[in-house]
């Protein structure tokens, strides 16, 4: 297992070198269930992270929760030097109000499974449109960024196409290409591949497993245990809202501790 | 329907006969029927019309661009430019708050809704025009407090200020349920995506939201344009020599009523003629992206930036 204990008392310490940490998360939605009852996990800075679990575990509400997608009911979330969503002021927690947690938010990338791509922009406009409106980047700067993301993404002749006339998983790639263009110090992917033909897979999965030989921390929701295997550094299960078990992708997916683990890996094996 | 089994020597055949001659395609003949019969009606129609002396068809022609009924078709178009305008601008802020998460906003924007939409746009006209009687003058200051300044209402409030007030006013709170029915119609997804990259929320809206309501906005958006062009000639009612109250003011010299309406008609017709094709127009270009073929649309390619 990668250790990686970094806890809310280092908080203070230099900023460059540390991941992500969450305490404490709980989330539920209405009078449901908890989603998340109680969630501790630390992400070192540069380790790719795959969580795994039955759907309804609460896997992508994790996601969500990091990024404020989801306002978490209780819990605590560092994302570099960020406090997610709160400040310490007069020795108290306050939550901070929208306009302050988006400048958060851009510093987190997010891959959605059905791409959310803007279709009323042309693959461009898409990838240069927030690094205009949030990090004050000139349409120069923003358009020979994308120009060079588009072509890591591999595709180089497709910027003036509408995300319509592109496969599932040029979208995907286009999606990964937008979210790179924040320069984000974290990137989380939720179910990447799971919109996707089957034959469109690998593509996106090639760009992923090329940010993470280039050092990105990532957090992957993902039910392709072939990549998880891999890629990951670590894998984390999830069940009903809690961490079951976490360890390096060989431990868990050839000799997992857990029942539940095992259960479920017989199943999507 | 007929359940005889297909021969295998007839399914040969079939094959045959369709390589060589095709198939006899589906003919309609009652639609050629049905086609002449209704030309044939318009064109009686049209005939009786034209024919029929009492319209005063020289009548017609000798007012159709006189003077006053040309400042009137002016005024009408002034009038439903800027209170379509207006009542936009208003409805996008009133879906906006509406749809935020401030009770205090919902609340305003639903009774204003409610208010605006349930009085008939003839009664608030003449309601407005008679302002003066309820509040002979209008002040600007603190309630209950002190008064900074004040102006007699009939001076502030002309004719035709009322009519732009009580048609935005009624028209709003139309624009507004438009408008916000585009809004619900975007995806979650499009300002999730927006919010994850950090954008701030007046972006979201003017950049990624309102450009993708606007599919579904515009079609209903030309029938309130068109609606208000023609509820602007409630306002005859409170003196404004709009289209309609030129042509009446005319005809109460002259007697000449039904060639002076057929003149108001006319005029109707060509604007919303012009409306409806202008509407064409305005939703091709918001069609933007929603097609898998062609990068660029005739209405120029602005995909090249």
């Amino acid at each position: 297992m990668t250790e990686t204990q970094i806890g809310a008392d280092t908080l203070d310490a230099g900023t460059d070198t540390r991941g992500v940490s969450i305490r404490n998360l709980r989330k539920r939605f209405g009078d449901g269930p908890y989603v998340l009852d109680g969630i501790d996990l630390d992400i070192a800075k540069g380790e790719l992270v795959c969580l795994i679990g039955p759907s309804g575990s609460g896997k992508s509400t994790l996601l969500r929760c990091i990024n404020l997608l989801e306002k978490p009911d209780s819990g605590v979330v560092r994302v570099g030097d960020m406090l997610m969503g709160q400040e310490l002021r007069d020795g108290k927690l306050h939550a901070l109000r929208p306009r302050r947690y988006r400048a958060q938010q851009a510093r987190i990338g997010m891959i959605f499974q059905q791409f959310n791509l803007f279709p009323h922009l042309t693959v461009l406009e898409n990838v240069i449109e927030a690094p205009q409106a949030v990090r004050g980047q000139g349409k120069a700067e923003a358009v020979e960024n994308a120009r060079r993301l588009i072509a890591r993404v591999g595709l180089a002749d497709r910027e003036n196409a509408y995300p319509r006339q592109l496969s599932g998983g040029q979208q995907q790639r286009i999606a990964i290409a937008r979210a790179l263009a924040m320069e984000p110090d974290v990137l989380l992917c939720d179910e990447p591949t799971s919109a996707l033909d089957p034959e469109l897979v690998g593509e996106v999965l090639e760009v992923l497993r090329d940010l993470a030989e280039s050092g990105m921390t990532m957090i992957v929701v993902t039910h392709e245990m072939a990549f998880a295997r891999e890629v990951a550094d670590r894998v984390v299960f999830m069940s009903d809202g809690r961490i079951v078990e976490q360890d390096t992708p060989d431990r868990i997916f050839t000799n997992p501790r857990e029942e539940r683990t095992r259960n479920f890996l017989r199943r999507v094996l | 329907m007929s359940s005889k089994l297909l021969h295998e020597s007839e399914f040969a055949r079939a094959v045959e006969i369709e390589r060589t001659q095709g198939t006899v395609p589906v003919r309609h003949p009652w639609r050629i029927v049905s086609g002449v019969l209704v030309g044939l009606v318009v064109l009686g129609a049209i005939v009786s019309v034209a024919r029929n002396e009492a319209f005063q068809w020289d009548v017609v022609a000798e007012y159709f661009f006189s003077g006053r009924i040309l400042h009137g078709l002016w005024l009408t178009l002034w009038l439903t430019a800027v209170s379509t305008v207006l009542a936009f601008v208003v409805g996008t802020i009133l879906a906006v708050m509406r749809m935020s998460h401030n009770a205090v906003l919902q609340a305003v924007s639903w009774a204003y809704v409610w208010l605006f939409r349930s009085i008939p746009l003839l009664v608030q006209l003449l309601f407005w025009f008679n302002i003066g009687y309820l509040y002979p003058k209008i002040s600007l200051g603190i309630p209950f407090g002190p008064e900074w300044f004040s102006i007699e209402t009939s001076d502030l409030i002309a004719s035709s200020m009322v009519a732009i007030i009580g048609l935005t006013l009624h028209e709003s709170a139309y624009a507004a349920e438009i408008i916000r029915s585009g809004l619900l119609s975007v995806d979650a997804g499009q300002t999730e995506a927006a919010e994850a990259l950090g954008m701030p929320h007046g972006r979201i809206l003017r950049r990624i939201v309102l450009p993708q309501a606007m599919r579904v906005i515009l079609p209903p958006a030309g029938s309130l344009l068109i609606s208000t062009l023609k509820a602007t000639s409630m306002v005859s009612v409170i003196a404004v020599t709009d289209l309609l109250y030129a042509a009446q003011l005319i005809y109460n010299q002259n007697f000449l009523v039904i060639p002076l309406l057929m003149v108001v008609t006319i005029w109707y017709l060509i604007l919303t003629s012009l409306l409806s094709v202008g509407q064409q127009f305005v939703e091709k270009r918001f069609a933007r992206g929603t097609t898998r073929t062609a990068t660029s649309t005739s209405l120029g390619t602005e995909a090249d930036i």
